[in-house]
Formats: C-alpha cells, sequence, structure tokens
C-alpha cells in the first residue's frame, strides 16, 4: 500500500469522525422535537443526509406535517443527485455494489471523493470517507437520541437555538458566492413573511422557491 | 405517530432515489446549465428559510429571544473556523443561559 493511500484512508476517517460525532445533535434534537428514538435513528439509517434529516426534524418541531418535513427534506437532498453524476465515472458501480454505493453519496464522501488526483485514490477516499462516516453518525445519533429522550422541555437546554446554529453550520460554507448569500437571504425574507399566516413548513418550501427562482434570474457571472 | 412514520420513510426513500439516480443516469440528462444552476441555488435557498422560521418564528408569529443571541454567538464561531458540534453546543448553552 502506497504511501498515499495511506494518507487518503486517515483523511478519510478524520472526515468521518468529525462529521460523525456530530450525529449526536442531530439525535438528541430528534427526540426533542417529537421523533421517538426508532424514528429519529431510522432517518440517519436510512436518509442519512444531514442537512436533510435536521430539515425535517426543524419542520416537525415548528409543528408542521411530516409530509411537509419530507418534502423539504427530499429538496435539500436534490444536491446528492449532481454529485451522483459526478461521482458515476469515477465509481463505475454495477449491480449491489451501485445500490449499496448510492447511500454513501453524501457531501463528505463526494468532497474526498474528487479532491484525489488519482483515480483510485478517488474510489479510497468515496468508501473510506462514506463508510466511516456512515458508522460514527448513526452509532452518534443513538447516543444523541437516548439522550434527548430523557430531556423535558428541549428549551431549557437551548435545544431550540441548537437547530438554528446546525442550519447556520450547514448554510455557512454556501454563503462565499454572491448568489448563495442572495438565496439565502431571499429564502429567509419571503419565509419570515409568510410565518404568520400559511401553515407551517410551507413558509420554507415557498421561500426557497421563490429565492431559487431569483438566483436563476440574478445575471450569471463566472465564480459567483 | 403513523404520520411521523409515512414522513420519515418519505423522506428516506426520496433521499436515496435521488442518491442512485445521480449513479444511474446518463449524464447528459442532467446537462442542462438551468438545472445545474437550480439544483447548485437550492441548498442556500432552502437554508436561509429554515435558519429564518427557526431563528425567529414563534407559533405562526414572529418573536426575538434567547436564539437571535445564541445565533449571533454560532456566527461568530464559525467566523472563529470553529467546528460543528462545539459550535452547536455554546449556541444552546447560551440560549440555556439567558433563560435561566
Amino acid at each position: 500500500m502506497s504511501r498515499r493511500t495511506r494518507s487518503v484512508r486517515a483523511d478519510s476517517l478524520g472526515v468521518g469522525l468529525a462529521t460523525g460525532t456530530y450525529g449526536i445533535s442531530f439525535g438528541a434534537l430528534g427526540t426533542t422535537s417529537g421523533l421517538d428514538v426508532a424514528q429519529t435513528c431510522a432517518l440517519s439509517l436510512l436518509a442519512f443526509t444531514g442537512a436533510s434529516q435536521f430539515a425535517f426534524v426543524g419542520v416537525v418541531a415548528a409543528g408542521g406535517a411530516p409530509l411537509t418535513g419530507a418534502l423539504t427534506a427530499v429538496l435539500l437532498g436534490s444536491r446528492n443527485l449532481f454529485y451522483g453524476v459526478s461521482l458515476a465515472a469515477l465509481l463505475r458501480l454495477r449491480g449491489l455494489a451501485r445500490l449499496a454505493g448510492a447511500h454513501l453519496v453524501i457531501d463528505e464522501s463526494t468532497a474526498m471523493a474528487v479532491a484525489q488526483e488519482d483515480e483510485r485514490d478517488g474510489r479510497t477516499g468515496f468508501w473510506w470517507t462514506g463508510l466511516s462516516v456512515f458508522l460514527l453518525w448513526n452509532l452518534a445519533t443513538l447516543v444523541g437520541a437516548v439522550v434527548g429522550s430523557a430531556i423535558g422541555d428541549p428549551r431549557t437546554y437551548g435545544l431550540d437555538a441548537a437547530v438554528a446554529a446546525a442550519f447556520l453550520g450547514l448554510l455557512w460554507p454556501r454563503l462565499s458566492t454572491t448568489a448563495g448569500r442572495l438565496c439565502a437571504l431571499v429564502g429567509a425574507s419571503v419565509a419570515l413573511v409568510l410565518v404568520s399566516w400559511t401553515p407551517a413548513g410551507v413558509p420554507i418550501i415557498a421561500g426557497g422557491a421563490v429565492a431559487v427562482l431569483v438566483g436563476l434570474l440574478w445575471p450569471v457571472r463566472e465564480g459567483s | 405517530m403513523t404520520g411521523l412514520w409515512a414522513g420519515v420513510l418519505l423522506t428516506a426513500a426520496g433521499c436515496y432515489a435521488l442518491k442512485l439516480a445521480g449513479l444511474s443516469v446518463p449524464e447528459r440528462w442532467l446537462e442542462h446549465p438551468l438545472t445545474r444552476r437550480a439544483t447548485l441555488l437550492i441548498p442556500a435557498a432552502l437554508l436561509g428559510a429554515l435558519l429564518a422560521v427557526q431563528t425567529l418564528g414563534a407559533d405562526h408569529s414572529l418573536a426575538v429571544d434567547a436564539r437571535v443571541a445564541a445565533l449571533g454567538v454560532a456566527a461568530v464561531l464559525l467566523w472563529l473556523r470553529v467546528p460543528f458540534l462545539p459550535m452547536v453546543v455554546v449556541a444552546a448553552a447560551t440560549a440555556a443561559l439567558l433563560r435561566l
């Protein structure tokens, strides 16, 4: 095994550890938002895409219909479609391997795979990152969910603010471009206007839709 | 409870279908620049809306409370490149302390 392959594996495990552990916050927020331990763990096991999971929990906690939460979560997961497209040629998966690999297509595994110069290192990065995040994310979710279900009113521990902080953390890297900042601002503004007179959850989907339209109408500039 | 399970399973099915479709469809199907741009914009748009409602929403109205201060602390920590988990924990602690 080359030194480079070893270093790709070490980097992947590092990302897995860093990303996986914040599954604790997801688990705790899940069970304090009205989901039970099984439902919270099912989201991490079966949906396995952090931003979508936080979105589902956020909408449900605000009193939104679970189906509205699911719609928001799936829309947010649409970026994984494009990750898959850019990974397909690198991974060249068929049959069962593709069914398994698809589940590991997330922000971190994609970033680690496409960052490698060598194709084999790219595949190593994808599998090692995907699997280590999957393992730790699910373990951490279970721990967080059990702890969270022992907590009374989540507001006492500031867990409602923790959800907001989690959304900000997920949004942060996307604020580096003008288009990202514009979309976030428009989405936030429209959602706030709608809060008082639409059912919970609707402001998020409507705000997101208007923001994407505005973003598309905004003149394209390279790198923005 | 049944509704929650339906939402959980629908989320799981939808998210997995998108991942699998990405690995399976011919690249040219998704090559349209408009599709690509829209998908790049969706996360910022939805996260902006989620963030705003989570910070200021309160039962069909808006309220400024400890969450706003906590979010300010979170922003400073992110700017200082503090990792995700400690950032979230400190933000929660900020709101909890302000509510004592």
